[in-house]
């Protein structure tokens, strides 16, 4: 009986596993697959091949497109990274008049819904010229609500007297927090980054409404565009999906070591 | 004198220093979250054409009125409230199962959780159109469905299985954030519980029921409002799959799809502001009421 048990569990265990693989795994044999082997199920593994990608990135603009989301995806994770942990810090640590009214300002906007303010910003930006602009695609993103909590719950539970101490030894404000208190936040920065870059990185909506030229196309409305019109091409737009989800992957495998732990100390509960 | 000096300036120190850890994040809502959600709300009652200026007019609540009996708009809600009620339970369930999976001595524990969370980093477009390949008609999925005799749909361009498929699309690529946010909360379940009620006989199931889920339950909540506030706020994946459209026939029209269609395709703006002042009032009136509950529970 336990036996049984036991047997059930790891097929449980594995079959999930082949779940949440399978389809990339799919999609990456598809997209070393040439295109006339395209409709049958059968792999021929001599006949796999890298010109699908070459295709991409040679006769589509899947190499710029690929730049643009890198170019805005650095620029914002970085600004989050900083800024949210600057707020957070003073949330958590500074005694400033207006201090509580701040936090609930952050508390209250988590709840709203970005699109409410689509219209509104997509017109401040046309009126500033930021519409199709690097600009406009990161200016707007550089602070998060939810990141400012997130950083918040984790200086409240770092010890105080290592800041103490420093300030004894007169070190400022901004050095404790430089030379102090963001080398003791690995593990809640880690998990920062990959929210920030894997969030930034997969957006679609906003670059969708505030790009208007494919030379300004984040690789995600790139690749929908490209699918718009070559869905037949599976191998060619798996590849491009390939290409998509890779750097996510790779970040998130060399992070994750922190990140279950980034996530129990910053209080995401 | 002097002691009072240095105090002064010590706090006034402090607070400037707050003030200026703050300025970048101040100065990013005011411009980008502040500023637009007052003029969104101002332009909710007009009619509003950022193209057309000088036809720009108020009407009161005209607007509001009109969603009511607008039947693009409430087959979205319909749509979008069914998607959260099939999407939220089950990825809930699902997720707290995987914690538990990877929370317990499992061989290759790193790898099944790595796996298990890896759709979550993946973009929905990218997700979408993997989905599109899997399950279109003479695709893998209705492939092996066959070899079990099954006639597999056509999924995403059924009008009866259209939404499904995006639900199920969604369950499967968040499930592994809710799954790690249950996995940090039973780490933190101190572990003499456990052993004291293994002291006093407790089995397997009992220590489930009786210790793990209410030690979990302010992360249940925690999970439920953020997966409910995620699902009203589908876009992606039906923008996707339908290309823009919301087809076939409407059934995968979501409010989001419906509020982006209406402010910049038609570029009726202000009525789309109405529409995402509507979608902000559920999305409030979901957020307190588990506030409220979450509270009672604790306490």
């Amino acid at each position: 009986m336990k036996k049984v048990l036991r047997f059930l569990f790891y097929t449980v265990v594995v079959g999930y596993a082949v779940i949440t693989l399978g389809p990339f795994i799919w999609s990456i044999i598809t997209s070393l697959k040439p295109t006339s082997e395209l409709n049958t199920f059968a792999v021929n593994i001599k006949h796999l091949t890298l010109d699908n990608y070459k295709m991409i990135i040679t006769k589509f603009p899947f190499l710029r497109w690929f730049i643009n989301s890198a170019i805005v995806a650095a620029i914002v994770t970085f600004g989050n990274i900083l800024f949210n942990s600057m707020a957070g810090y003073a949330l958590a640590r500074i005694n400033f008049p207006g201090r509580n009214l701040l936090f609930m300002v952050v508390l209250a906007l988590m709840m709203v819904p970005g699109q409410v303010v689509m219209v509104p910003t997509y017109i401040l930006l046309s009126k500033l010229g930021w519409v199709n602009t690097y600009m406009g695609l990161t200016i707007p993103f550089l602070t998060s609500n939810f990141g400012i909590f997130l950083m918040r719950q984790f200086f409240l539970s770092l010890p105080k007297e290592l800041e103490e101490a420093a300030t004894i030894d007169g070190l400022s404000r901004f050095g404790i927090f430089f030379k102090i208190v963001l080398p003791l936040s690995k593990p809640a920065l880690a998990t920062q980054f990959i929210f920030m870059f894997t969030g930034n990185w997969n957006s679609f909506l906003w670059p969708s409404l505030l790009t208007s030229t494919d030379n300004m196309y984040t690789l995600p409305v790139g690749l929908n565009s490209f699918y718009g019109q070559y869905y037949q091409f599976w191998n060619q737009v798996m590849a491009g999906a390939i290409l998509l989800t890779l750097p996510t992957i790779v970040i998130f495998l060399i992070f994750q070591r922190y990140f279950v732990k980034g996530i129990s100390t910053t209080g995401l509960k | 004198m002097e002691a009072k000096m240095t105090m002064k300036k010590r706090y006034l120190y402090e607070a400037l220093s707050g003030y200026a850890f703050a300025l970048p994040f101040i100065a990013s809502i005011s411009i980008f979250l502040i500023g637009p959600l007052i003029y969104a709300f101002i332009i909710s009652f007009k009619e509003f054409s950022f193209l057309n200026p000088e036809a720009n007019r108020w009407v009161g609540f005209a607007n509001y009125i009109k969603l009511f009996s607008d039947p693009t708009f409430k087959r979205a809600l319909l749509n979008t409230t069914l998607y959260s009620l099939g999407v939220v339970p089950t990825q809930l369930i699902i997720a707290l199962i995987l914690a538990l999976i990877v929370n317990s001595d499992i061989k290759g524990k790193t790898f099944f959780r790595v796996a298990y969370y890896i759709p979550t980093v993946t973009s929905t477009v990218a997700v979408s159109v993997i989905f599109l390949y899997l399950f279109k008609a003479d695709g893998l999925v209705n492939a092996l469905l066959a070899k079990f005799g099954i006639q597999g749909p056509t999924w995403f361009n059924d009008v009866r299985f259209a939404l499904p498929s995006i639900m199920m699309m969604a369950i499967w690529s968040s499930v592994g954030n809710y799954m790690v946010i249950f996995l940090a909360g039973l780490q933190d379940i101190p572990s003499e519980l456990y052993e004291a009620a293994e002291v006093d006989g407790a089995n397997k199931f009992q220590r489930f029921f009786k210790i793990t889920l209410p030690m979990l339950r302010p992360i249940v909540f925690f999970n439920l409002v953020m997966s409910l506030i995620g699902t009203f706020q589908v876009f992606d994946q039906a923008y996707v799959v339908s290309q823009g459209t919301g087809g076939p026939l409407d059934a995968t029209m979501t409010v989001v799809l419906d509020i982006y269609r209406t402010g910049f395709r038609d570029f009726n703006m202000g009525y789309a502001s109405a529409m995402a002042f509507v979608l902000f009032v559920i999305i409030l009136i979901l957020t307190l009421i588990q506030r409220k509950l979450f509270k009672e529970e604790t306490y």
